[in-house]
């Protein structure tokens, strides 16, 4: 038996496979179709303090080896969640995060103290629902807000701050590739007491309608991944995780076991599967018993052994 | 993983695909599918065109690499298939017209099959495929090709519209049914629509439709909607 086991921050991670935000809805869609416990964690659609209709338009197109996505942050706000969507994560024995987004920093701000405070009377009532929160400074696909906070450092060192200040839950910040100097930016986040960094998010992309003379986006340029990121996911993972010591949540283009070993090996503690789920929508369930075999095959019992170690 | 019983080419592009294995699902559903490894990345919806003792039917018009694969498959290969999904049609009772625009017929055969007595109509902009397929199912059957099918139907003499095709034929039949409505009679027109999707279960909000009370799912509140709910171009 081999050990898959991973804890950032006091929250345990029963396997190192966690399924990424916006790729999962609130788990309860891919629920029908597996047993969403199997999987270490569950980071949910990205949220906002008021719900948000997203962009117009088309939001999909497929590239070689990757998807654009121009969703926009559709969410249902972050009442609606808690009141919504926390009665089936209370009952989920996984690791539950909620991603947090915002346009402005009182945005941010009031989202998580909203979080905190229903974490606190959940807790006063023993019934948690919420593990982590995933502050994401970096949703390319939003006008405003999003990736201003996401490219700049002094920007976003602002909000880290803020909502530090806010909440007491353990904190990852889901940071950006677009970013002028992501392991810069994640150092930043472990000076203002983050608990965790995840990278990364979609690299900014386009694409041209040559008939009509226009992007296909509305939103002009929409977020690419899937596969074809994964060289530069794995390569800012590693940048990231020589940098800081906190833990590094690694995702970018992951679609099979060996794929989560090299994240591992460059450093992460969890990865996160995204696209991956709309290739194979059953896919959390497929990696978790994939790993096992490949930890089996390459004699690795602990993902600790590997860790970090390229 | 699914097997390919046959893969029929019926016109220039149309090809009706039989999979066999235990798969249901109502009208107006889909599934996704998917005959190949990582490229194309995400698989592709498509709706439910027969259900029989054996498996199940699709009806497609290759239009990109997916469909294109798929135009490949030979009797014993075999393909991924996930569903079924959606809100389908609705089960109807009164009068009944069947719409389809070119492709656009697929889900329209196994509607016939569940609501024997509709009045078929069937629109093709070049070559009519199936339609010998649809005439002992229908009460009358029109068939239009290089025309507007939609000419052909008055709305007032139907309870009920299902209606599926390219786009601006779902937005005619929209303008459609206002001018019923005028009329004095209000037919209940469903238009079933063709998003891209991803996920295909409601988790990536990819397929996104502008409604009148905000934002819908194509893959799990439609793909089949009311016509009076969908804000074209919002």
């Amino acid at each position: 038996m081999v050990n898959t086991t991973a804890s950032i921050a006091g929250v345990h991670f029963k396997n190192p496979i966690v399924m990424a935000s916006g790729t999962f809805g609130f788990g309860r869609e891919y629920g029908q179709l597996y047993d969403v416990n199997l999987l270490g964690g569950i980071s949910g659609k990205g949220l906002t303090l008021n719900p948000k209709a997203g962009n117009s338009g088309l939001r999909v197109y497929e590239t070689a080896s990757g998807m654009l996505n121009s969703v926009g942050l559709e969410n249902p706000g972050v009442e609606a969640f808690l009141a919504k969507e926390l009665p089936y994560w209370e009952t989920l024995d996984t690791a539950r995060i909620v991603n947090l987004g915002g346009n402005t920093l009182q945005e941010y701000v009031r989202g998580a103290e909203l979080i905190q405070e229903d974490a606190d009377s959940r807790l006063q009532a023993g019934k948690p629902a919420v593990d982590m929160i995933e502050l994401n400074i970096s949703c390319p696909n939003v006008k405003e807000g999003g990736i201003a906070f996401g490219v700049k450092t002094v920007a976003a060192r602002e909000v880290v701050r803020a909502v530090r200040a806010a909440t007491n839950l353990p904190l990852a910040v889901k940071l950006s590739p677009n970013a002028e100097d992501i392991a810069e930016m994640a150092a930043m986040c472990e000076e203002e007491g983050a608990d965790a960094v995840s990278l990364i998010n979609t690299i900014s992309g386009m694409k041209i309608d040559i008939r009509k003379r226009r992007s296909v986006f509305d939103n002009l340029y929409a977020g690419l991944s899937g596969p074809a990121v994964k060289p530069v996911a794995l390569r800012m993972v590693h940048q990231t995780a020589k940098r800081v010591s906190i833990p590094v949540i690694g995702m970018g283009g992951i679609t099979c076991a060996a794929d989560i070993l090299e994240f591992i090996m460059a450093g992460a503690s969890v990865i996160q599967v995204g696209t991956y789920n709309f290739m194979n929508l059953r896919a959390g369930s497929k990696l978790v018993e994939e790993l096992q075999q490949l930890m089996i095959q390459e004699n690795i019992s602990s993902l600790d052994e590997i860790r970090g170690i390229v | 993983m699914a097997t390919v019983i046959s893969n029929e080419r019926l016109a220039n592009g149309v090809y009706h695909l039989r999979v066999r294995g235990d798969y249901g699902g109502a009208m107006g559903q889909f599934y996704m599918l998917r005959a190949w490894g990582a490229y194309p990345l995400l698989s592709r919806p498509l709706s439910i065109h027969r259900v029989n003792g054996d498996g199940i039917e699709f009806l497609y018009h290759v239009v990109g690499e997916g469909t294109a694969i798929l135009a490949e498959l030979k009797p014993g290969d075999s393909l991924g298939l996930e569903g079924p999904f959606g809100n389908g049609f609705p089960a109807v009772s009164g009068k009944v017209a069947l719409v389809g625009g070119g492709i656009g017929v697929a889900p329209l055969y196994y509607c016939a099959q569940e609501l024997p007595g509709s009045d078929i109509y069937l629109g093709f902009s070049r070559e009519a495929y199936l339609t010998e397929a649809f005439r002992p199912l229908a009460a009358e059957l029109t068939v239009n090709v290089g025309g507007y099918i939609l000419e052909d139907i008055d709305f007032t003499q139907y309870d009920h519209v299902f209606v599926c095709g390219p786009q601006l034929m779902l937005q005619a039949a929209q303008l459609k049914v206002m001018s019923a409505e005028a009329a004095g009679r209000q037919p209940k027109v469903y238009l079933s629509l063709e998003n891209r999707m991803a996920c295909g279960i409601g988790a990536c909000l990819v397929c996104s439709v502008s409604c009148r009370d905000g934002k819908r799912k194509a893959c799990t509140d439609g793909p089949v909607f009311l016509a009076e709910e969908v804000v074209f171009h919002g």
